[in-house]
């Protein structure tokens, strides 16, 4: 199934002081009706991509299509892409009501069909009670909920979202996440969503792109993200991860041995080394470590002196922190009740599977 | 008998817990009130005192009454209809004779002059040919062949009114109006009817002023805003440069620069655009031109700040929604400026309204505003009683206008949605 892209970044190039690019050349498609969310840290260049999208920023090279219509220089009024911002940017002198008919009454829509679709808009937030406040007035999940109805009421093409729930606590962080998901799956809206963190990313988005440093590291969906990362970039932004150091010493066709710098070796999956020899960063996640207790008998390719350093209990979940390989915060999840029965200093072997370890980038 | 518990024990929480309140809260207030006190004090003496001063001396009336008292207590039967009887002018007789000799004469003649033109030589002509005091029964005779003004029912109507303690003569002459023969308030005679037009004038110079720093000072400060940090405060300085200067300095830099051989007209007679050169001071123009270039930094610093607050987000947002750059600006920004517009309009046209150094360098005679002639009454002619009016009934037109404003601004009080 081949989607038509709705938006295609060519070769875009971003640079504010004629010195450093923000965006080294990009190339990116974004099909309709997708979720994808640009992730990445402060200065990853993802927020500068999102505003040479909105027409905030002229890229310093390349084209963006929109519809197959190149908009490098169109202005943003006329690009007909709706907006939310980081701090909501609703209007304080306008009520409710009003900012949400705003992008209607600039299109100059009819006063009744007007009247409609802001009704509509703000039952669709739930909000039609507080229609004649002001933004002042409200709290942030609702101004942002507001902000959400008036970048969707004039029914764009595309509606960007620059970290819309930066400000808010995280329980209604969490709770506003699963309604933009709930309005993009029952409205079919394209979402350009920019976040810098990675469970919000993961539990929104279709498709992720992961930026850093200008470049977009890895495209894919969530669960490929996680489980298939192409470097140790995008292993460790994307998850927890553990990280331990080694040598390649052979490569047989996937897999690779590799010989720890703390002594031992192990298997692991051979996704992003250059060939034998080579140094590299080894990557396990916490969830797919084994513990074997003290003593039991048993054989593995993959098993590794450990020292316990602390338990971690966490709720729903607990964390062993443990010095493996020279790496002192080596986390391992722990199942249900075990966290008990492990103290500090306590020697234990842990153990996990070649096709769970990737042999990725050295960091 | 558990109700009356029940209320009774309520009733013993609550009152102590109110009182533990303001106890709590009286050491603080008290705090509060000992760091603002110097203030209110010195606020008290020079701010509030000579403004009630000042509102005093334009209803107080009591100089007639100290030279002439027995007149004036004789008076206050008259019915003014006809001339009044033989006890007023033995009263008046008398009367003069110790004014003349404790010289209080000159301080009534003076007051009654103002409300009766000529006054002032009737009533020394009188003491000076009135060599005794009369016979009884011969005052009227007297007086009215020294001086046939004394046969006029107006000049005694003049004295009746001037009797005091408090008038409302000065209040009614800076409005125009005078009290004609039968105590109605009716206009004043055109040759003495100058205030309305002065005030006219003050507010229309006033206003012409407002809307020129208006118009001069929004680029300026939307600039201000919008620049980045190092070029704005150099900007900044710029605006504020003029504070640096005396007000005298500035003023007299225009008549350099507007007077018909200065800077402007000879350079455009060089360039061959006027023969004649234009007359560009001492008129209208030149007070309008001195008074925006002084007052602008009050225009530019309120809109700056009220500018200041607004976040860029909402033109992009505006923008992102659909709507050109204009209607982003006249929808979106505009109103977010209108408290500052309004501050800085408000306080541009007070303090024009009592401007005096400027238009009293740089006017012509038809352009002295209201404060011109305050200052004429209070140092040259020693009218306090008319100087004060005229203040009061500037005080109180100003007092309107920020009455209005308040009411406008809590009218459309906004609060912020954005919390940078």
């Amino acid at each position: 199934m081949v989607t038509p892209a709705l938006v295609r970044f060519s070769g875009i190039q971003k640079s504010y002081d004629g010195e450093h690019l923000v965006v080294k050349n990009l190339d990116l498609d974004i099909r309709k009706g997708e979720f994808i969310t640009l992730l990445g840290p402060s200065g990853s260049g993802k927020t500068t991509t999102l505003m040479m999208l909105a027409g905030f920023e002229v890229p310093t090279q390349g084209e963006i299509y929109l519809a197959e219509r190149p908009i490098k220089n169109m202005p943003p009024h006329k690009r007909d892409i709706g907006m939310v911002f980081q701090n909501y940017a609703l209007f304080p002198h306008l009520t409710i009501e009003e900012n949400v008919a705003f992008p209607l009454s600039v299109r100059k829509v009819s006063k009744a069909e007007t009247q409609a679709r802001v009704k509509a808009a703000l039952r669709m937030i739930k909000m039609e009670a507080l229609a004649q406040r002001r933004p002042g007035q409200l709290s942030g999940g609702q101004q942002q909920r507001v902000a959400l109805a008036r970048a969707l009421v004039f029914n764009p093409q595309l509606v960007l979202m620059d970290e819309p729930l930066g400000a808010l606590d995280k329980r209604l962080r969490e709770q506003m996440q699963l309604e933009i998901k709930q309005l993009h799956e029952t409205m079919g809206i394209t979402v350009v969503y920019v976040t810098h963190d990675q469970s919000e990313a993961l539990t929104m988005s279709d498709r992720i792109a992961v930026f850093n440093d200008g470049i977009v590291q890895q495209i894919d969906r969530p669960d490929a993200l996680y489980e298939h990362p192409v470097n140790s970039f995008v292993a460790n932004f994307v998850g927890e991860n553990n990280v331990i150091a080694g040598t390649v010493e052979t490569i047989e066709k996937d897999y690779c041995r590799v010989a720890l710098a703390a002594g031992g070796s192990v298997m692991a999956r051979a996704v992003n080394v250059s060939g034998a020899g080579a140094s590299t960063s080894l990557s396990v996640r916490p969830e797919r470590i084994a513990i074997i207790p003290d003593g039991a008998s048993g054989d593995g390719p993959n098993r590794l002196p450990a020292k316990v350093q602390n338990t971690i209990y966490l709720g729903d979940h607990a964390l062993a922190v443990l010095e493996v390989a020279g790496n002192a915060e080596f986390m391992v999840k722990l199942q249900p009740g075990a966290h008990d029965n492990l103290r500090h200093g306590d020697n234990v072997v842990i153990s996990f599977r070649p096709e769970d370890c990737l042999a990725l980038d050295p960091v | 008998m558990t109700d009356a518990l029940l209320t009774g024990a309520n009733a013993s929480t609550e009152v102590p817990l109110k009182r533990r309140l303001r106890r709590a809260e009286r050491t603080r207030q008290v705090k509060a009130l000992a760091l603002v006190l110097p203030l209110l004090v010195f606020l008290l003496f020079t701010f509030a005192g000579p403004i009630a001063g000042m509102l005093w001396r334009a209803v107080d009336d009591r100089e007639v009454r100290q030279a002439l008292p027995q007149t004036v207590a004789a008076l206050a039967s008259w019915d003014g209809k006809d001339l009044p009887n033989e006890a007023a002018y033995a009263a008046l007789a008398s009367d003069i004779q110790v004014a003349r000799a404790s010289g209080t004469i000159a301080i009534a003649a003076k007051r009654l002059n103002y409300a009766l033109n000529g006054f002032r030589t009737i009533l020394t002509s009188t003491a000076r040919n009135l060599k005794a005091v009369p016979e009884p029964g011969t005052a009227k005779e007297t007086l009215g062949k020294i001086n046939p003004a004394w046969r006029e029912r107006t000049t005694w109507t003049t004295i009746r009114d001037a009797g005091g303690p408090v008038t409302g003569f000065y209040l009614l002459a800076a409005l125009d109006l005078t009290r004609n023969v039968d105590g109605a308030i009716i206009a004043a005679p055109p040759d003495q009817a100058i205030y309305r037009d002065v005030f006219g004038r003050t507010f229309l110079i006033s206003l012409g002023v407002t809307a020129l720093c208006l118009i001069l000072g929004f680029p300026v400060a939307y600039l201000l805003a919008t620049l980045p940090p190092g070029r704005s405060n150099l900007l900044m300085i710029f605006v504020l440069l003029p504070f640096w200067t005396s007000l005298l300095v500035r003023t007299c830099a225009w008549i350099v620069l507007l007077q018909s051989k200065g800077v402007v007209n000879d350079s455009l007679h060089w360039l061959g655009i006027i023969d004649e050169p234009l007359r560009l001071i001492y008129n209208r123009f030149g007070v309008c031109v001195a008074m925006t270039h002084v007052l602008l930094p009050f225009m530019i610093l309120p809109l700056y700040s009220s500018m200041k607050a607004i976040s860029p987000a909402y033109m992009r947002a505006a923008a992102s929604l659909g709507a050109p750059p204009l209607t982003a600006f006249l929808r979106i920004y505009l109103p977010q400026t209108l408290p500052g517009i309004g501050a800085g309009s408000l306080l541009v046209f007070i303090l024009a309204l009592g401007y005096y150094i400027t238009p009293a360098l740089v006017g012509g005679a038809a352009d002295q505003m209201i404060s011109y002639f305050i200052a004429l009454y209070t140092t040259e002619t020693a009218n306090w009683g008319l100087a004060s009016a005229l203040g009061a009934v500037l005080l109180l037109a100003t007092i309107l206008l920020a009455l209005v404003y308040g009411k406008l601004v809590q009218g459309q009080q906004v609060t912020g949605g954005m919390k940078n």
